[in-house]
């Protein structure tokens, strides 16, 4: 028993080779490599938790953190399960190590899929801890309980720290499958805990990969090409390398870097370039896509995404068609830190620090264009200044290594907010039409088409299910201007167009928004049409839940009110847009939220995802376009690229969770979608006019 | 290179830099306080918010030729310990997602409440300009109130 097991050999073997800096520490004061000497063992059982015998208690976030909240979320889990006093642990983000499984940040997936892994994680180092001290009290493991860092004898109250039992913990033989607590007992889960780096942050520590510093690193810029469509033809550096400060300047690719000193002597370095560059393919404008996006609602798809019933039937018999086109613009992800990498590649290996929600696939992106093994690649994961989907794509990470490698140095590559906002994977632009048959009073068919920059689309979304003819139909404008995932990707384009268009139908009806979505949700429970890929009830309980926290059907005076509801990332929300008119401008006054999320692990932390969504979406709804012209990106900055503010943000965001102990659901993106229609619809209560074009800005004035 | 003596949160310090240099850079890359962030540099977003004399500075606009002998407080200046009545609220209220943005939001708070040390919405809502992508603006507005009812001028 007092062996430690072959397993956790191997994990120290494993972190000392592939853990990086970070568990150097650890492994060195460990000397149970060789299986002796285990007097100043400290306990891991996995590769989550450490406690020294000292009794520091250190825990590990597997998933970046990108302001989504999961560096103290995930370690919530963790120390729930260890019985762990929260105040006294400290919590790193881990570095890429396989034995973490997929540390992949997006799709609001961390906490679903880590929910039960990182309880057993803490669960069996509690199990471990308690075994070690009955078998130092000689006593059974069942007499004992552990209890904030502690493991206490029932009988005598005696009590052994987690750091005192340390050392003889990582003897013991790691259980399997131990008992998880029963979510009555949660002391931790469901409460509300500050972010860990709140100190940290608000005192300005070097937490974020931009923060980067170290001996011998030179910073750079990179001159890439100007517009979507053009490639490096020829540059100049004679001017640049005479710029003060400036060191070398080096080719990776189709980009030109400059390396130098400081991040302004490489930026003044970067305007001294004289670089030709040509014309690679069609160099596109925005037009020329609203256009093409005409073209193609203009016919019908080869194939319907989904087709219920017989919609061009309903279409034909019906007394009245409404027929309406709902607009969304490009957009850039503009995470407050401008994308930058750290990365020293020299022989033959590279060691890399920045930010990404992506390090496997970063890591192995370096290998590839390194044509070097991945096991040559470390990654170390610094906190992050915003994602929302942006660094998805390791492009970053991979330019960083090239610029290192050609200059044989250690660099810093810095991107201007420009860079970032002229090389975006943009959420892509769109255009939707759609069509709705009444007769008799009642909702026929539904039929929406979607052309856009990608393909991306949700056919099974709702209303999908609860309306008898419905037909969904998506069209791709082929072109080369990269998109990708931006913050709930398609969802927040397309829970716009058809809760704004789920208005529209209500307001034909004469019905209640409210009830009406009620009554459709109550037809597709009881006869779906379909297959139905929501779950009606839980719908329903967060309509009905913000319906009774605003008092639906109770406008305050001088107020007006929209609503809208949207399923994403199996989670419901349900919102409540107050709007006043000022002078006849209109100012969002409040927001209330009602959210279906199952489990909340760290209810000040939803809370602020939820708030966050709603000032996100409001101000991009409101404000928010990137254009083109040429293939180059009109707005490069913020200013043109017009972004919401405090006296823009509504002065309240009341956010209410249905209690539910299932496994959590989606929540860094579900709070998004719903609140762009949910505006829509106050702004039409409030003028008669329907805003079925973002930004709203575009056609009235916001006070 | 010319040379600057500049008076950084209360200390005397030298560079070596062009006499174009922004201050923020000056701030990040010769003196290693990171903690003002680099967001924009157009003076749009506030990241780099600094008190320059006691006013509310975008430090990516003030080039270090212009700093002369004026008092420049980063946030690692703002208090000595991290408990300036801001700082302390942001804590409190649990302010921050990603944090990028909440030094200068700080830095931009603590101004206003040495001017006005009870601020309404509307006079929160007019002065703080700065952009917090991750959409904290409530919780930022609330903590600005919070410290305001703590004596948040210090």
């Amino acid at each position: 028993m007092s062996h430690p097991s072959v397993s956790r050999r191997n994990f120290l073997r494993v972190s000392m080779i592939a853990g990086g800096g970070m568990l150097v520490g650890f492994s060195a004061l460990s000397n149970s490599e060789t299986g002796e000497n285990t007097e100043a063992t400290p306990f891991s059982p996995n590769a989550y938790i450490k406690i020294s015998p000292d009794g520091k208690i250190s825990l590990m976030s597997p998933n970046p953190e990108i302001g989504q909240g999961v560096k103290t979320s995930l370690v919530m889990l963790i120390a729930e399960e260890m019985n762990v006093d929260w105040q006294t642990i400290d919590v790193e983000i881990a570095p890429l190590d396989a034995k973490y499984g997929s540390q992949t940040t997006g799709g609001s997936g961390a906490i679903r899929s880590r929910y039960a892994p990182l309880r057993q994680a803490g669960a069996t180092a509690k199990a471990m801890l308690i075994a070690a001290a009955a078998e130092t009290w000689g006593v059974a493991v069942t007499d004992c309980y552990a209890e904030k860092g502690f493991v206490i004898y029932k009988s005598s109250g005696k009590k052994l720290s987690y750091g005192e039992l340390a050392t003889k913990a990582a003897g013991m033989p790691v259980p399997t499958n131990v008992p998880l607590k029963d979510p009555k007992d949660f002391t931790i889960i469901g409460t509300r805990v500050k972010d860990v780096d709140a100190k940290a942050i608000v005192t300005g520590k070097p937490l974020f990969g931009i923060d980067t510093r170290k001996e011998g690193m030179l910073y750079a810029v990179v001159a890439r090409p100007p517009a979507h469509g053009k490639k490096l033809q020829s540059f100049d550096d004679s001017a640049a390398l005479k710029v003060n400060g400036v060191k070398k300047v080096v080719q990776v690719k189709n980009s030109v870097a400059v390396l130098a000193t400081s991040t302004w002597a490489a930026m003044k370095g970067r305007t001294a370039l004289k670089i030709n560059w040509e014309d690679a393919s069609k160099l596109e404008s925005t037009t020329d896509h609203e256009k093409a996006f005409r073209e193609l609602l203009s016919k019908p798809a080869a194939t319907p995404n989904r087709n219920d019933g017989d919609v061009d039937a309903a279409m034909a018999a019906a007394t009245k068609v409404l027929d309406v086109m709902y607009e969304v613009p490009v957009l850039s992800h503009a995470q407050m830190e401008p994308l930058n990498f750290y990365a020293d590649v020299r022989d033959g290996k590279a060691e890399l620090y920045g930010p990404t929600q992506v390090p496997q696939s970063l890591v192995s992106a370096v290998a590839k264009e390194l044509n070097i093994p991945a096991t040559n690649v470390s990654l170390g994961l610094p906190r992050q200044g915003g994602g929302f989907g942006r660094k998805l794509r390791p492009d970053n990470g991979v330019e960083a290594a090239l610029v290192s490698q050609a200059a044989q140095c250690p660099v810093q590559v810095q991107w201007s907010r420009e860079d970032d906002m002229q090389n975006d994977f943009y959420r892509p632009s769109g255009m939707f039409r759609f069509k709705a048959a009444f007769k008799d009073g009642n909702l026929e068919a539904w039929h929406q088409s979607f052309a856009s920059l990608s393909n991306g689309r949700s056919p099974d979304t709702y209303p999908a299910g609860a309306v008898k003819n419905l037909k969904i139909e998506s069209h791709s404008l082929p072109t080369n201007i990269p998109t990708g995932p931006w913050r709930a990707p398609t969802h927040n384009v397309q829970a716009f167009a058809n809760e704004s268009f789920m208005d529209e139908v209500a307001h034909e009806l004469k019905k209640d928004p409210v009830a009406f979505r009620l009554e459709l949700l109550k037809k597709a429970k009881e006869q779906p049409v379909g297959k139905l890929a929501y779950d009606p009830d839980k719908f329903i309980s967060v309509i009905e839940l913000v319906a009774k926290m605003c008092n639906w059907g109770k406008t305050p005076a001088n107020t007006y009110r929209g609503f809208s509801t949207w399923f994403s990332f199996n989670s419901y929300v349900a919102q409540v847009v107050e709007i006043q008119m000022l002078k006849g401008k209109p100012r969002i006054t409040k927001v209330y939220c009602a959210v279906h999320c199952g489990k909340v692990v760290n209810v000040s932390g939803a809370e602020n995802q939820v708030q966050g969504a709603v000032v996100d979406g409001l101000g991009h709804a409101v404000y928010t376009k990137l254009t083109f012209n040429n293939g180059a990106a009109v707005q490069t900055n913020f200013g043109p690229y017009n972004f919401v503010r405090m006296r823009n943000t509504p002065l309240d965001v009341v956010v209410q969770f249905v209690p539910s102990e299932e496994n959590p659901t989606g929540l860094g993106e579900p709070g998004l979608p719903p609140i762009a229609p949910a505006l829509a619809n106050a702004l039409f209560a409030a003028t008669g006019k329907r805003f079925r074009k973002m930004p709203f800005v575009d056609d009235i004035q916001f006070a | 290179m010319p040379k600057y003596t500049l008076s950084v949160n209360n200390k005397q310090m030298s560079v070596e830099v062009d006499a174009d240099t922004p201050l923020l850079w000056v701030l990040r890359d010769q003196l290693n306080l990171v903690g003002t962030k680099y967001g924009c540099g157009v003076a749009q977003c506030g990241a780099c918010t600094i008190h320059y004399n006691g006013s509310p500075v975008r430090s990516c606009q003030l080039p270090i030729a212009a700093v002369g002998n004026g008092k420049v407080v980063t946030i690692e200046g703002l208090s000595e310990n991290g408990d300036h009545p801001v700082q302390q609220a942001w804590i409190e209220m649990d302010v921050a997602q990603c944090g990028y943005c909440q030094a200068g939001q700080i830095m931009a708070a603590a101004a206003l409440l040495k001017k006005n040390s009870n601020p309404t919405d509307e006079e929160i809502d007019t002065t703080i300009t700065n952009i917090c992508r991750c959409g904290t603006n409530v919780r930022i507005r609330k903590a600005i109130h919070l410290a305001a009812s703590k004596g948040g001028k210090s």
